[in-house]
């Protein structure tokens, strides 16, 4: 396995292009994809998409609700429709949908969180998606992916269209570096190793995996080896990867731009907490807590919340009593 | 998931063959027939499991019978092929009606409808697709069904194989704005190929719908938003054959189906105490009587 660095200076993207790209990509060889948006065709990076396939572009408006209703009845059809909208949008405004007529009634939608977490900064908790974790979490039925880069955003629709299912796509709008090859997978339900490490385990989703690569580094030049799993699955979870963290390395920390009720540091919590004696190691969860957002650009608020690198690794030195 | 019950389903297609081929009476004799065995299951079902939605069950019983027994071209022993017409029952706490009508067409035996709501049933309070053939979508929590019909219908226009889309909700439901959203991207995007019929019966659980936050003039409302809109006696299976045709206009379809809550039991009809009251052994019998 090889050991990913990241360079802090590394060039940033915004993982809709990679979304729009791979997803007309698919559409020009399967007529069963089509998209879904309430208005958002700019915002979800849909331009090109609706250009090239003006029907197969089903904008229903301002109207999340029936946006999600609209994209279960597309799947009752036989469609592969990817339904796009803000995150906080999509999964606020018509969770009951996501719940009764996608994860209950299986209905093979793609829900695609469009600049999810804070990545709408100075807009305010408004238009942050810092809960769908913790509401996504609770249905049975819905998988759900946090791609960390473009090529994993790429894996995630292309998972999607080949093995549809019900499904959560959180595409990330704040810039990250690449942190995977330009063609890599991503394999359902399972954590990627994008570090290999002996002494302590970072656990990160999203925006926070480049973050923990970082902080790696760093410790790295401290003689302390740490190992990252970039969460790119929430559901299924990968409990594996959660119980040998535990078991080989002495703590984990996990890093998530999302409230901590019931999202990532909670899911691992639940399976850390639940192991034999002696397997039990120190957690530390990062994330957002107690409070909405006050006003700040993205990069100020993952600062505010604790989100950087330097966070996650101090983290880590206290968990292993190195502070 | 249950499976067909081929010679219950190869008596529901001659029987479809001969309403198709009656004339008016004899459609509304054959069909009346068939829904007050289907009310006479739903008492059953809801006397055994000691709980149910009788009041709206029985008067969404006819709107379903005419569909399935005069209008829809499903198949029970292929129920998810893709040129089928597609039904959403969106007031899914009628389960029974639904469940019932099935059963009788063949979707799956007419003996499953003894498990009705007992544990680990298949045919649980609220319909699941995933359990239950000839369930398009799960319903329960209302105003779910139309929008997930009208996508349904915009797949059947993209896939341009003729089929249609029903979508019958409660009129109490239509109090739910997510239903308006879905009218106004059904009439937006010319849905011709989609049918709602709303469940007008007046009540909802706890008054009248006029009483707690009114409908009407439900037909101007509904006309607004761009359907094509039909009133009809929801009872009255020869006025709701003619209403359940194709739309003439290029617009959606909206059939309000005057109907009255309980119908068929003289002292469940109307009266919103019935929405989900259960029957003693006297008033059952003297149910099963009205009915037979």
């Amino acid at each position: 396995m090889t050991t990913t660095t990241v360079q802090t200076d590394a060039p940033t993207f915004d993982n809709r292009q990679d979304f729009a790209d791979e997803l007309i990509n698919l559409a020009r060889t399967n007529d069963r994809v089509v998209a879904v948006c309430n208005d958002s065709v700019g915002s979800s990076n849909l331009t090109k998409f609706r250009e090239e396939f003006p029907d197969r572009l089903i904008n229903v408006g301002i109207a999340e609700q029936n946006m999600v209703g609209v994209g279960a009845g597309l799947a009752n059809a036989g469609f592969i429709p990817f339904v796009c909208a803000a995150g906080p949008f999509l999964t606020g405004r018509s969770l009951e949908q996501i719940k009764a007529d996608v994860a209950y009634s299986q209905h093979n939608v793609i829900l695609c969180g469009m600049s999810p977490g804070m990545a709408y900064g100075e807009l305010g908790p408004t238009h942050h998606s810092v809960e769908d974790f913790s509401w996504l979490r609770a249905l049975p039925g819905l998988d759900i992916v946090v791609p960390a880069d473009g090529p994993q955003t790429r894996a995630a629709v292309r998972n999607a269209v080949a093995d549809p299912r019900p499904t959560y796509i959180r595409v990330g709008r704040f810039k990250v570096p690449h942190v995977s090859e330009d063609n890599a997978g991503l394999e359902r339900g399972k954590f990627v190793v994008a570090r290999e490490g002996t002494d302590v385990t970072l656990i990160a989703t999203g925006t926070e995996v480049s973050r923990a690569l970082w902080a790696a580094a760093s410790l790295a030049a401290e003689g302390v080896s740490a190992r990252v799993l970039n969460a790119a699955y929430l559901s299924p979870l990968d409990e594996d990867a959660i119980r040998d963290a535990a078991r080989q390395t002495g703590g984990i920390i996990t890093a998530e731009e999302a409230n901590v009720a019931g999202g990532l540091g909670a899911a691992v919590a639940s399976v850390v907490g639940q192991l034999e004696d002696g397997a039990r190691v120190p957690l530390r969860i990062l994330g957002l807590k107690d409070h909405f957002s006050p006003t700040g650009s993205t990069a100020f608020l993952l600062d505010h919340f604790g989100l950087t690198a330097d966070h996650i690794a101090a983290a880590a030195r206290e968990v292993l009593n190195r502070d | 998931m249950l499976t067909a019950d081929a010679s219950q389903a190869a008596s529901w297609r001659s029987l479809r063959k001969e309403v198709l081929a009656g004339d008016a009476d004899f459609r509304s004799e054959k069909l009346h027939e068939r829904a007050q065995a289907t009310r006479r299951s739903i008492l059953k079902m809801i006397t055994d499991a000691g709980q149910g939605h009788i009041g709206g069950d029985f008067s969404v019983t006819d709107i379903l019978t005419v569909l399935f027994d005069a209008v829809m071209n499903v198949d029970p022993e292929d129920h998810r092929k893709e040129d089928r017409d597609h039904f959403i029952l969106s007031k899914g706490h009628c389960a029974a009606a639904l469940y019932s009508t099935l059963a009788h067409s063949g979707f799956f035996p007419v003996s499953e409808l003894d498990t009705f709501m007992a544990p680990l049933s298949a045919l649980n309070g609220h319909p699941n697709r995933v359990k239950v053939p000839g369930v398009e979508t799960n319903t329960g929590p209302l105003g779910h069904g139309l929008p997930v019909a009208v996508g349904t219908a915009i797949g059947a226009k993209l896939l341009g194989n003729g089929t249609r889309v029903f979508v019958v909700t409660g009129d109490g439901e239509m109090q739910e704005g997510s239903n308006w959203e879905a009218l106004m991207s059904a009439s937006h995007q010319k849905l011709d190929n989609l049918t709602l019929i709303v469940d007008r019966n007046r009540l909802q659980q706890g008054a009248r719908t006029e009483e707690t936050n009114g409908l009407d003039p439900l037909d101007a409302r509904l006309a607004a938003f761009g359907m094509e809109v039909r009133i009809v006696d929801g009872h009255n299976y020869n006025e709701l054959i003619d209403a359940l045709t194709p739309s003439t206009t290029g617009s959606p379809v909206a059939i309000i189906a005057n109907t009255i809550k309980g119908k068929g039991v003289s002292f469940i009809e109307d009266r919103v105490e019935w929405h989900h009251k259960v029957p003693s052994k006297e008033q059952t019998l003297q149910a099963f009587q009205e009915l037979s």
